[in-house]
């Protein structure tokens, strides 16, 4: 083809127009810009603030962003944006809704005590009269080198960390907002490439660290593939990438062709592969069966707290994203990919609950059950009625403090070796420590549904779902991998308190306030959403109507 | 607003358990006194919703109703009728002659200081269990009885895990040190875990039924949902009806236990104290064969109809095969709980066998089964504890060394195999007649069960208690005081309800009208009346 053959295609397809300033919704979109905002400031402080103070001033940055964002939505909120005025922003790129803002209070509420897990100082043995955190001190110099022997000595920390957590946060604040398929793309990337680089930041067993990162950089960056082929692919079957446009086309209501897209448009072989291709990207994040095979090896070589963060806040903005999607974009294809969905959900809680059983780590073991609660959570999001959505809501919210608090408790127990992971060490932990070990059996219970937990309102709340939903058989499952995967939590609560102690088991570490914090909080969720749900039940009910 | 009563009779035990939990570790004893006394102010409460219940009166008294999650549609409501009172009578009646009976169970090892026995949690453990059965005697939402039904397992759990005989399991005391003990250790962890997988499933079963249930009737009050049944306004599907029972039954099933669902039972009460094994069998199993009375019945009476000549073949099994596998143990605690599996299978038979002879006897067996099983095992508890050994054949001659102990246990057997004048007997007879008027083949092959029943009492009388004085018992002291005072009420009790059962009677029986109007059965016409 010539050049003026190329030429002449732009000019017909597109011809020239003006173009407007968009118009933007500065304070709809205010919790996302103060976080963002607040990574730049951070990347500033990191280049100009000295050494001795970064920590600190990082911290403030930090904290005061999240919070800040945080009174930002719960005004959002109080000015009706979760119900009544719910409406889109930013050239339709956002919704501003009750999920959205339910699912970005969510997270920054667990990113805020995931930072403070983040900034904890005192586990590890102060290395040359500093004390240092569960990150390496110079992530370039090579593990075991005589350059991260130097970084060592010289107090060097990574407080890069900081400004890296308020990106992630950031981009899974867009992502449940997300409206159209090209943001939820760069939100996806937004949050992924920090949350890639944390995990290669261990402290202690670096190696498997950045192994874990680079299998998560790998496998996301394959899902993020997965995921731009399928916008492209829904894009030439709608002709356009907005969730409403995408929406009408499937129910048939547009009939005007793009004249550039008369081949594919309104094709159904498109919107399948496409429809496809996106919910894998996204159920790649959720970590549901079967594209989960990255979850044990990230979950137990990433730096305990991040692990903790990557469990609560990533599982709670993708399945926003996940909801958005079934239920803005495809509900016309509920009857196709219902079915799919069901698959999805049964093998993800059988085998999260199975797997769990062999596991010998006690970090691989979390990340199963997260897989297993995946697949809960999944069974809410199948229901496709109201209920359904609140439900997913709200089970979010619970589990999210329980993984916290769990992989909290995980960085407190150590011996020589940094974190002692390996379930063998936990024998007798309950004799030893019996407050630490009785925290970790409360989270134990909660993960496994025992009533009087948050676990228990959530489970109940998306199995009733889904029941109402009409997924009866699902409910079954539900209950029956329940089952299983009650046994492997109470084989770690048999060790903990029916096993005697080894006598070169581990000791656990007096955590400072922060990690204190993050516990109590974990804890004081817990129970609260066990025993008197209702407040944030109401709270997920009134949030659970996408603005369309 | 009146006085909250029956949630006030929780509430008690379970501040209790708080403040038992809060006593330094060093002020130990200090934790027993306070546990006791808090126990005996349950019974006390107890007492006082004994008397203000009146039998003739409404179905359920004492009501409480408050919001509590709506969003489930779920309210914390509280009502008893009169086997839900005879049994918080029976809960908190025990309860204070566990603790007294388990008094230095859960002291620290003086040989092994290392080792972690907090003698708080035990006590605490107890008093949340009472705090939880009772409250699940009292709920009349089915929400807030399942989740009391699940979270109980919890304490119970710790307490089959965490406290232990001090002596070894199967191993004679002469070997107790070392290696046994850890085996011991080992095994009361696999107990406890079976007790809890088991119980767990059940649960879980019963959740999807739950669910269920709410999916077809949209609330949980057992009263709505009751009535609504039997005006006809909520209509089950025949299959959705039998499905919900299942899933209800299955869970109760495990819990009461009914066979094939018992063999968690053995392991528990084997591996658990005497105190604890008590209060497993005696107060927590009740929770899962009144709750096949309370919801089983009132919600699915139809599909209950349709299940009974199976359950009833599943009891007769239990009843036969618990007898026959008591007459072979070597272990003193788990012949009682085979025993327990027994009498378990007469309750359950009872129940279903829909009759209201059937019934009341099924409901007055709960409390005489708790009763002598109580005293039956505490005696052996103490036995055990003073020769270190749980083996029947580690015994012999107990009676001419100590009297007081072979006569106590003796008349706990007595009770277990149901003498005449003794109160298990009336409960049991009730039973049989009851099952006999509608059933005459189940109740002829139930009576079966009672023979074996003389069979392994006396035989384990006689293994223990006569014959000549085994050397390793000829210094075992006699009954102490504090252990003749959890005896000798219980006794007293099995005798007086033995020779007058008509207060429990006049309690139980018009509750047990109501049940069998639910199911919309008449007892079958004297056979004389109806040839004329």
């Amino acid at each position: 083809m010539s050049a003026s053959a190329v030429h002449s295609l732009w000019t017909t397809a597109a011809p020239i127009q003006k173009i407007d300033a968009p118009t933007i919704e500065y304070a709809q979109l205010l919790p996302t810009l103060i976080v963002i905002g607040a990574a730049v400031v951070g990347i500033v402080v990191e280049a100009f603030v000295g050494r001795k103070v970064r920590y600190y001033a990082q911290m403030f940055v930090t904290v005061v962003a999240l919070v800040a964002a945080f009174a930002a939505v719960i005004g959002l909120a109080a000015g009706g944006h979760a119900s009544t005025e719910a409406q889109i922003a930013a050239m339709g790129a956002i919704a501003v809704d009750g999920p959205a803002l339910f699912l970005q209070g969510t997270i920054l509420l667990t990113g805020l005590v995931a930072v403070f897990t983040f900034a904890e100082r005192r586990l590890d043995p102060e290395a040359h009269g500093n004390r240092v955190d569960s990150f390496t001190a110079q992530a370039g110099s090579v593990p075991g080198s005589d350059g991260e022997k130097a970084a060592v000595k010289a107090g060097f920390t990574t407080t890069e960390v900081f400004p890296l957590a308020l990106f992630a946060i950031g981009g899974m604040l867009v992502f449940p907002a997300a409206n159209d398929l090209l943001t939820l793309f760069i939100a996806l990337e937004v949050f992924s490439l920090p949350l890639y680089l944390l995990c290669a930041l261990a402290r202690r067993k670096r190696l498997m660290s950045q192994e874990a990162a680079v299998k998560y950089f790998l496998l996301g960056a394959f899902s993020s593939a997965f995921l731009l082929f399928g916008i492209a692919l829904l894009y030439g079957y709608a002709g356009t990438v907005s969730y409403a446009g995408i929406a009408d086309v499937v129910d048939g209501t547009v009939q005007s062709i793009d004249p550039a897209l008369a081949d594919t448009m309104g094709n159904d072989a498109l919107l399948l592969v496409g429809g496809a291709m996106i919910l894998m990207g996204l159920l790649f994040k959720v970590g549901a069966v079967p594209f989960h095979m990255w979850t044990p090896d990230v979950y137990q070589g990433a730096p305990t707290p991040v692990t903790g963060f990557m469990a609560a806040a990533t599982k709670v903005a993708a399945f926003g994203a996940l909801l958005r999607l079934l239920y803005v974009v495809l509900p016309g294809l509920r009857w196709d990919w219902r079915p799919v969905m069901w698959g999805v959900a049964i093998v993800t809680m059988l085998i999260g609950a199975i797997v769990a059983i062999t596991q010998t780590d006690i970090k691989r073991l979390l990340a199963y059950s997260s897989i297993a609660h995946s697949g809960f959570i999944l069974a809410g999001v199948i229901a496709a009625t109201p209920d359904g959505i609140s439900s997913v809501l709200f089970y979010l919210g619970a589990y999210s403090f329980v993984t916290i608090g769990a992989f909290s408790v995980v960085t407190l127990v150590r011996d020589a070796g940094g974190e002692a992971t390996h379930l063998s060490k936990w024998a007798g932990l309950g004799r030893r420590s019996p407050l630490v070990a009785a925290v970790f059996a409360v989270f134990l219970l909660a993960f496994a549904g025992i009533p009087l937990t948050s676990g228990f309102s959530g489970k109940f709340a998306v199995f009733k779902a889904a029941a109402e939903g009409g997924a009866g058989a699902l409910v079954v499952i539900g209950v029956i991998s329940s089952a299983i995967a009650a046994f492997f939590y109470i084989r770690v609560i048999v060790l903990m308190f029916f096993s005697e102690p080894k006598p070169e088991g581990p000791t656990v570490a007096v955590p400072s306030p922060l990690t204190t914090t993050a516990i109590g909080v974990g804890v004081a969720v817990t129970l609260v959403l066990g025993v008197a749900p209702q407040y944030f039940l109401d709270l997920a009910g009134q949030a659970g109507v996408f603005v369309r | 607003m009146s006085f909250p009563l029956l949630t006030a009779t929780a509430a008690v035990p379970a501040i209790g358990a708080i403040v038992t939990a809060a006593v330094p570790s060093a002020r130990r004893t200090a934790a027993k006194w306070l546990a006791l006394l808090f126990s005996l102010a349950t019974l006390l409460l107890a007492g006082v919703v004994g008397a203000r219940f009146d039998p003739g009166g409404d179905r359920y008294q004492l009501t409480e109703s408050h919001a509590w999650i709506a969003d489930f549609g779920v309210r914390y409501e509280l009502g008893v009728d009169g086997i839900g009172v005879a049994l918080i009578g029976l809960t908190a009646l025990l309860i204070p002659f566990i603790i007294l009976a388990g008094w230095h169970d859960a002291d620290p090892y003086e040989t092994d200081s290392k080792r972690w026995r907090p003698t708080q949690g035990f006590f605490a453990l107890i008093l949340m269990v009472e705090a939880m059965v009772i409250l699940s005697f009292e709920a009349t939402d089915v929400f807030l009885f399942y989740v009391l039904f699940e979270a109980m397992l919890i304490p119970m759990y710790f307490l089959i895990g965490g406290f232990g005989d001090r002596a070894a399991a199967t191993q004679p005391a002469a070997d107790a040190a070392g290696g046994s003990d850890e085996k011991a250790a080992a095994q009361r962890s696999y107990a406890a875990v079976k007790f809890l997988l088991y119980n767990l499933v059940g649960g879980l079963i019963m959740l999807a039924a739950v669910i269920g249930l709410y999916v077809v009737a949209g609330n949980f009050s057992l009263q709505e949902i009751a009535a609504a049944r039997a005006s006809g306004e909520l209509e089950m599907a025949t299959n959705t009806e039998r499905l919900l029972f299942l899933g209800f039954f299955f869970a109760f099933a495990v819990k009461a236990p009914l066979w094939p669902l018992h063999t968690w039972l053995p392991n528990a009460m084997g591996e658990a104290t005497a105190p604890v094994a008590v209060l497993i069998t005696a107060v927590v199993d009740k929770v899962g064969t009144f709750a096949m009375l309370r919801f089983c019945l009132q919600l699915f009476p139809e599909a209950s109809k349709w299940a009974t000549p199976v359950i009833l073949v599943l009891a007769l099994i239990s009843i036969v095969y618990g007898a026959l596998l008591a007459v072979g143990q070597r272990d003193i605690k788990r012949l009682v709980a085979y025993a327990s599996i027994s009498h378990f299978g007469f309750i359950i038979m009872g129940i279903f066998a829909m009759t209201s002879q059937g019934q009341s006897g099924a409901t007055l067996y709960m409390i005489n089964h708790g009763i002598s099983t109580a005293a039956l095992m505490l005696v052996a508890g103490f036995l055990i504890s003073r020769r270190g050994s749980r083996l029947i054949a580690d015994f012999g001659g107990v009676q001419k060394v100590a009297p007081v102990l072979a006569g106590t246990f003796l008349i706990g057997s007595l009770a277990t195999l149901s003498l005449p004048g003794l109160a298990p007997f009336v409960s049991e007879f009730l039973v049989l007649v009851g099952t006999f008027t509608r059933y005459p083949v189940v109740g002829i092959i139930a009576t079966f069960g009672i023979v074996l029943a003389a069979l392994y009492t006396l035989v384990l009388y006689q293994r223990t208690m006569t014959g000549p004085v085994k050397l390793e018992v000829a210094k075992m002291p006699d009954l102490r005081v504090r252990e003749l005072v959890v005896v000798a009420p219980l006794i007293a009790l099995l005798i007086f309800l033995g020779v007058y059962p008509k207060p429990v009677t006049d309690l139980v029986n018009p509750a047990v009208g109501h049940t069998l109007s639910d199911v919309q059965k008449k007892d079958p016409k004297p056979e004389v009346e109806a040839a004329k």
